[in-house]
């Protein structure tokens, strides 16, 4: 028995948890990279502190109430036919009115300047960057169409420019999601979501479906490099260097349900592989089709929804 | 012959399964040996399989959640198990398959064949009490409905011993839950176990609208319901619109999957956001359907262990049907990621944090009830408390999440599951308990003892939060949910941690059992002899405990909305038989919503496996059930008033000698 404590006291887990609850680079969503992201992870704290002047008294005085009034208290009063006060009423209607209209306010505010389709400011003169991202079973492809190369399973950005991400699926519903740069959004077969985002600083950002997606969905995780604009271009001709060609076939057998695929880059893209995915699903049904321009559909803010638009 | 049921259907190369198959089928053989060894056949027959009686149906669905939640909890168990060890070169002792098919059947357990039946049991066991009837508005049909969700968590439970269950979640989203992303059986058991229940759900909801509108006793307006009645009223119209909507959605899946249509394929023009935007039109006031129940046990378990009317009755009201209509314009909040317009997702956004408004409101209601009372600690109001304290902080949790912007990054993350669980276990599952406790001695004539009632609150309330707030903290170092395998090191002390929490809570679910066990063995010193053994203030606490099987021997006249109460302080009690009583009308058992049930499961299977023949028999079998039932005139009969006499002159002689015997022992 003495044995165990010894050794439970050795052994890291707990004894390592504040620790743990400090250090702030494991805290993907708390220790940002990105506008995007510092942006969400303020507002998360502005909504806490915002509800907390409501939820700290209705716990205090949930716990007073219960302690002072228990029956073995004598010296509480009793009123068994206290039942309505108008002043007590007015006010648990009021303060909760109050703070939901305070964080509607800010609600309405960031639900509209951080729509995934706003194309992001530019801070300084780093051209935004196109990527067309593929979820496929179980991997992601990574289409640069302005630089005719693709990856599998890695991500790379400069550091400070826009990207902006085009979206689809070549199978089920995924979400293509980077904790520490922001906003996840789904990724659909037939369909085109976009979001924008951009790294601060150089660094390994881990990456993930948050859409669950099957057997293979677990190992579906990439990770997005953000470099310098010469260690990007050093990436650019590191994949350039690599004899793989994606063009319809390569496609075809790189959508082949595999799991836990390793980096894979594809040193020319032949045609427009983003395009022909959505078509082949909604090829048949052309009133169906998304616009392939995103910039006019995130104009009017509808974006992937334009199919519902019969709802 | 058999459609594509063959023998490999049968996981015999599994371990775990068959295993849980074998100790599924102990259970059961114990069971039979049991009914067997003292020949329980004609009674459980008689009094259980072919009852109408509102109360035996309710301890029936209740029986049954309790019975499930023990599955339930195994699967939840075998996850947190996994996702202790599953980390780095390490990928647990659960293949994905498997790990998928337990949350995708612990959430349709907890969901459906728990949270549902415990619920719909504290409906048929306290609305017709609680208002003055001798039984719902359509006896028969209430019989339907328990057997139609019992074939359902059949169906379910059966999946674990030939074929599978559905890997693609709760919800089944397609493309995923489609034929050519899952071609097994699972979806399709989860398709007809949903299908059949759902139809029972929706019949118990027409059941008791019509009951609470039209049987309340004389002078019961709606402004003197109980609040548990008001918030049934309201959840029987939840259940009523909603559920049509989960039968057709499931429908549409059911012909895409069949007759190869297109409704939610990627392809040939099916539309996946469609399904996304049904299920969660349905799933949302759903989430309301669970909790609205219990908000109402929370009010009288408040006002009753508190010995004071509970605190503003109009705006409780006002609150439960607000939160009603509100239900219904939030369901988008489940998807802001899916790419909708600024101006969609800050709509849904702030309607949902809306609802925060009425739902304050209540635990400020509870808050004040409590003050200026004498708060009395049994179990009940334990929970009660505990309850006031963990969603509170849910609700902060959730209202987080309505803010579209922050959802973007932690949407379906483990963030997402602990507040959830936050809500639905600090909600909904001590709003169980407490019921259970509260309502115990009322439907079996003893109450529970409270020694092991306050060890299993401690450790449920104290492993709930062991176990769910590593996941909040996982859900912000970017967790997502349903993964069976994990690469950072450092989230693992975390899931150690959240194991411990689970194990806690199994404890507390061994030391709930153990009060149920030791509460049967001293029945005798926990007997409710009075019939109103906490000092209540409705009218099931009026009558004796167990009621008898016709409730109220006279039809009770109410002038307040606490009329039991009302009658204390009046001083208005029978406290002897009458010397005349009328005749009672009262409907017979009969075995029909069995049969029906039955033929229906067996559709169900018959489905599943492509068993064309049997399935098109089955329907035959139902319809040909329903037309006989239907030409069947003896449904009925009268109590003569003698008879009720005899009961009722039992009964105050009963309480009279105990309270002397009582007596004499003080």
């Amino acid at each position: 028995m003495k044995e165990f404590f010894r050794r439970a006291a050795r052994s890291k887990p707990l004894l390592f948890l504040p620790l743990l609850l400090l250090s702030g680079c494991n805290w993907a969503i708390l220790d940002p990279q990105g506008p995007i992201g510092r942006a969400e992870k303020s507002l998360v704290f502005t909504a806490v502190i915002l509800m907390l002047i409501v939820v700290v008294p209705v716990i205090v005085l949930t716990l007073a109430f219960a302690w002072h009034f228990r029956a073995s208290n004598k010296k509480a009063v009793y009123r068994p036919d206290f039942h309505h006060s108008t002043t007590i009423e007015i006010v648990v209607w009021v303060i909760p009115c109050l703070i939901v209209l305070a964080l509607g306010i800010l609600t309405w505010k960031t639900t509209h300047a951080l729509d995934p389709y706003k194309p992001l400011v530019a801070q300084n003169d780093e051209k935004p960057i196109e990527v067309d991202v593929i979820a496929l079973d179980w991997k992601w492809l990574f289409v640069y169409p302005q630089l005719h190369i693709a990856s599998v399973n890695e991500l790379a950005m400069p550091v400070g420019a826009s990207v902006d991400f085009r979206i689809t699926s070549g199978t089920v519903m995924n979400a293509f999601f980077i904790p520490q740069l922001g906003t996840q959004i789904y990724a659909m077969g037939g369909m085109q979501t976009e979001v924008h985002l951009a790294a601060d600083h150089a660094g390994t950002y881990h990456g993930l479906s948050a859409n669950f997606s099957g057997d293979g969905f677990s190992g579906m995780t990439f990770n997005a490099i953000a470099m310098d604009q010469s260690g990007f271009d050093a990436w650019v001709q590191k994949v350039r260097g690599s004899s793989q060609v994606l063009d319809t076939q390569s496609y075809a057998q790189l959508s082949k349900a595999s799991e836990n695929v390793p980096v894979t880059y594809y040193g020319t893209v032949n045609g427009d592989i983003f395009g022909e995915q959505i078509a082949s699903f909604v090829g048949s049904a052309p009133s169906m089709k998304m616009k392939s321009n995103g910039d006019q559909a995130s104009a009017k803010g509808t974006g992937a929804m334009n199919g519902m638009s019969g709802m | 012959m058999l459609g594509r049921l063959t023998w490999s259907a049968i996981p015999l190369n599994n371990p775990i399964e068959m295993g849980a198959v074998g100790l599924m089928g102990i259970v059961v053989l114990i069971v039979l040996g049991f009914v067997a060894r003292y020949n329980l056949w004609v009674y459980l027959w008689k009094e259980w399989i072919t009852t109408i009686d509102h109360k035996k149906i309710g301890i029936m669905y209740i029986l049954m959640a309790l019975v499930m939640l023990l599955r339930g909890f195994a699967d939840a168990i075998m996850m947190r198990t996994q996702l202790a060890f599953s980390h780095g070169a390490s990928h647990g002792y659960l293949p994905p398959e498997h790990y998928d098919q337990i949350f995708s059947a612990h959430g349709v357990i907890m969901i459906f064949f728990v949270a549902m039946p415990f619920v719909i049991g504290f409906m048929n066991v306290a609305v017709p009490l609680q208002i003055g009837a001798r039984d719902v508005a359509f006896p028969f049909l209430n019989s339907i409905s328990f057997w139609l969700t019992f074939v359902g968590m059949a169906l379910v439970n059966l999946s674990l011993a030939i074929g599978e269950f559905g890997q693609a979640g709760w919800l089944a989203y397609p493309p995923l839950s489609e034929l050519k992303y899952s071609p097994g059986s699972g979806i399709d058991y989860w398709i007809w176990s949903l299908q059949i229940s759902g139809i029972g759900t929706l019949l118990t909801g027409v059941n008791f609208f019509v009951t609470i509108i039209k049987m309340r006793a004389p002078g019961m307006t709606f402004m003197r319901m109980p609040v548990f009645v008001w918030t049934i009223l309201c959840t029987s119209i939840l259940i009523m619109a909603a559920f049509p909507v989960l039968t057709a959605t499931i429908g549409m899946l059911t012909l895409d999957r069949y007759l190869d249509f297109h409704f939610f394929t990627n392809d040939g023009g099916g539309n996946q956001m469609m399904y996304v935007n049904l299920i969660w039109a349905w799933g949302h006031p759903e989430v309301y359907i669970l909790i609205l129940p219990v908000f109402g046990v929370f009010s009288e378990v408040v006002s009753t262990y508190s010995s004071k009317r509970l605190f503003a009755y109009t705006s409780m009201v006002w609150a439960t049907v607000s939160i009603t209509v509100l239900s219904f314009v939030v369901w988008l909040h489940h998807f802001f990621t899916m790419g909708s317009g600024a101006d969609v997702n800050a709509f849904f956004g702030i309607s949902t944090m809306i609802i925060a408004i009425p739902t304050g409101v209540k635990i400020f209601n509870w808050l004040f009830t409590m003050y200026g009372g004498r708060v009395r600690y049994e179990p009940a109001m334990l929970w009660t408390v505990g309850f006031m304290v963990t969603f509170t902080i849910g609700g902060m949790t959730g209202v987080m999440m309505a803010v579209p912007g922050i959802d973007f990054i932690v949407h379906n993350s483990l963030f997402l599951i602990a507040h959830f669980h936050n809500v639905i276990i600090g909600g909904v599952v001590f709003g169980c308990f407490a019921g259970l406790n509260y309502w115990f001695p009322k439907m079996f004539g003893f109450r529970l003892e409270s020694k092991w009632g306050t060890r299993s609150f401690w450790l449920w309330l104290v492993g709930f939060y062991v176990a769910f707030v590593p996941l909040y903290a996982l859900g912000f170092m970017g967790a997502t949910r349903r993964m069976e395998h994990y690469d950072n090191p450092t989230w693992v002390p975390y899931m150690w941690v959240a194991l411990f929490g689970a194990l806690l809570i199994f404890a507390g679910i061994i030391c709930s059992i153990l009060q149920i066990v030791v509460s049967i063995r001293d029945r005798k010193q926990l007997m409710d002899v009075t019939g109103d053994v906490w000092g209540g203030r409705t009218l099931e606490w009026a009558i004796p405990s167990p009621p008898p099987f016709y409730n109220f021997a006279t039809t009770p006249t109410v002038n307040d909305a606490e009329p039991l109460w009302d009658a204390k302080q009046r001083g208005t009690i029978e406290r002897q038989a009458r010397d005349h009583y009328e005749d009672i009308h009262m409907p017979k058992n009969t075995g029909a919503g069995f049969i029906i049930a039955i033929f229906a499961g067996v559709f169900g299977f018959a489905m599943i496996w492509y068993i064309w023949w049997l399935a098109i028999l089955s329907v035959v079998g139902i319809i040909l059930t329903l037309i006989i039932r239907t030409c069947n005139d003896d449904i009925d009969y009268y109590v003569p008033g003698e008879e009720v006499a005899r009961i009722e002159k039992a009964h105050f002689l009963k309480v009279a000698s105990l309270e002397t015997e009582k007596q004499h022992a003080d």
